[in-house]
């Protein structure tokens, strides 16, 4: 094993065991902590793709201003434990299963595209994308997208604003 | 010798890490000093002064201090994230100085720089992430201490970290246009030459946002809202106690020297000398520096010291003029050029730093927040976007 395959593991591990733990933390702020202990350890998986700038961008944006916010807000409204409800016969008789399958059935196919091979031949792909690459082709060949995306968010902003103020 | 050379980068890195990490404790504990020291001038004060000579072993002795405290964990507090919170702060603050180059990249041993422990091409958006994930340290210390004043120190430093960290980030943007480099020494490279060549000239107004944004976000005087004591009793480590609140504090510390290391990295050259190459007299610079210091020392052990105290003045004189004898030797001397301008102008800014806090006042929590957004956002976009157009026009 070399250094990068062992390193996908351990950060594989900690995404999926915060994911877990994310769903069955029962504070809310455990919650946040657990998303972010799964941003960052995806955030590594991108680098150890090669991935700088993915990895970079993933932790300031998700990990560092999204989830800031998160906290902040679970912060502000001081939200106490949440209370655990009894297992629906439903989630339990066929929604444990048929999860369970889901998952199978996505790591089977993961396992059998060349995603899958990539990975297990030890991470660090050939299509890696240099930050120069990357901001090429966002403001060149996808600048349209790029643009109205931001006016999307901008036009968003707006809306929460327009609806925060008619409240009061 | 095998493995060594087998592993070179990890054996390399990992004595790195040690030596850095060694000197970084040190230079915190003695900024501390060096800290009181100056604020006491300025408030025309001795400072320490009983604890060694000049108060030489005061950090020693506060540290000591710390480590044998009563360690109080409140009652009602979330025992988990109470621990986490101050191991956060601390370890995300001395990680993003494993980015920073002391020096020049072509001083190597086993084919590895010398001078920084990880060498990324995008060092500087790393730091940045480092940085913005930082802020959990205080936000979850104030909500985990479960207790008033906590939470509404903790509720203000987010909300204040998240407010300047966008002008510092959009500030530094036009020092980014100039050199076309996210690494550190592209960065620094682009401005050789001489004094001239400084990102400083270009981009004055988009350093003046980033050294107002940059103290904003270190929470320090005039905008150390968080700790407040007037108001807010300690901020967010009200609650805490012994090593844990020495590691806030440390953190603090720590985030000072990035932020200055930053500052000289983008806009005062790193570790440039800022004389042109051809005056070769600058070499001998360090050395000079360190025997001038060290005669400086020797006059003070000879007239001011008394028993005890001169002994050890007499030790800090002897290692200034062994170190300042070293920096001469030939083969020494251009290694140590990069690391001692680099020091030197961290050095000078955390001065600065010291001064201001000496000097300015605290901000009113609204005044930070109407300033920041209103004023500093708006600046540092319009240097963004004229260091943009300049760039355009100057191309064509």
């Amino acid at each position: 094993m070399t250094l990068p395959v062992i390193l996908f593991f351990i950060c594989g591990a900690f995404a999926v065991a915060g994911a877990i733990l994310l769903i069955l933390a029962r504070a809310p702020i455990h919650s946040a902590l657990a998303l972010i202990l799964v941003m960052v350890s995806l955030a590594i998986l991108y680098l150890l793709l090669g991935a700088e700038f993915i990895a970079a961008v993933q932790i300031i944006v998700y990990a560092g201003a999204i989830m800031v916010l998160f906290v902040f807000v679970i912060m502000l409204l001081n939200a106490g434990v949440e209370n655990r409800t009894n297992w629906s016969k439903m989630a339990k008789y066929a929604g444990l299963p048929l999860g369970i399958f889901l998952l199978l059935e996505i790591a089977h196919w993961v396992w059998r595209s060349s995603v899958g091979a990539r990975m297990a031949n030890g991470g660090a792909s050939q299509a890696a994308f240099s930050t120069r690459a990357l901001s090429m082709q966002l403001f060149q060949q996808y600048l349209f997208p790029f643009e109205a995306t931001s006016i999307l968010i901008l036009i968003a902003i707006l809306g929460a604003l327009v609806l925060a103020k008619r409240s009061e | 010798m095998d493995f060594i050379s087998d592993h070179a980068v990890l054996v390399v890195s990992l004595i790195k890490i040690a030596v850095l990490l060694f000197v970084v404790m040190t230079a915190l504990a003695y900024l501390t000093w060096f800290e009181r020291k100056v604020v006491a001038r300025i408030q025309s004060r001795w400072g320490p002064y009983y604890v060694g000579a000049h108060g030489l072993l005061q950090p020693l002795a506060d540290g000591l201090k710390f480590l044998f405290k009563e360690d109080v964990t409140p009652p009602s507090s979330d025992r988990f994230v109470y621990i986490l919170a101050p191991f956060l702060a601390l370890s995300l603050a001395l990680t993003t100085l494993a980015l920073i180059p002391f020096g020049p990249p072509g001083i190597q041993v086993f084919g590895q720089p010398v001078f920084v422990v990880a060498n990324s091409n995008i060092g500087l958006l790393f730091l940045f992430a480092i940085t913005s994930i930082g802020v959990y340290g205080v936000a979850l210390a104030g909500w985990s201490s479960n207790s008033k004043y906590p939470l509404l120190g903790g509720l203000r430093s987010s909300a204040q970290m998240i407010s300047y960290e966008v002008s510092l980030t959009l500030s530094v943007v036009g020092v980014l246009l100039l050199a076309g480099s996210f690494s550190f020494n592209g960065i620094i490279e682009h401005q050789g030459g001489n004094i001239g060549h400084w990102h400083v000239w270009p981009q004055i107004v988009g350093f003046l946002c980033y050294i107002t944004a940059a103290i904003a976000e270190t929470n320090r005087v005039p905008f150390d809202l968080p700790e407040a004591e007037t108001e807010l009793v300690a901020g967010f480590h009200t609650e805490y106690s012994s090593f844990k609140f020495a590691m806030f504090f440390m953190a603090e510390y720590a985030n000072m020297i990035t932020v200055s290391c930053l500052a000289t990295i983008l806009f005062f050259g790193g570790w440039l000398s800022p004389f042109p190459a051809s005056w070769t007299w600058q070499l001998f610079l360090p050395g000079a520096g360190l025997i001038a210091l060290g005669l400086y020392c020797l006059y003070d052990t000879v007239k001011e010291m008394r028993g005890i105290a001169q002994l050890q003045f007499a030790v800090v004189t002897l290692l200034c003029l062994g170190g300042g004898a070293i920096c001469l030797i030939p083969r020494v001397m251009p290694i140590v050029q990069g690391p001692f301008w680099f020091v030197t102008k961290v050095g000078l800014f955390i001065f600065v730093y010291v001064w201001i806090r000496g000097t300015l006042p605290r901000f009113r929590y609204d005044q930070l927040m109407s300033f920041g957004w209103k004023l500093l956002l708006p600046v540092s976009l319009a240097n963004l976007v004229g260091t943009a157009l300049a760039i355009l026009l100057v191309k064509r």
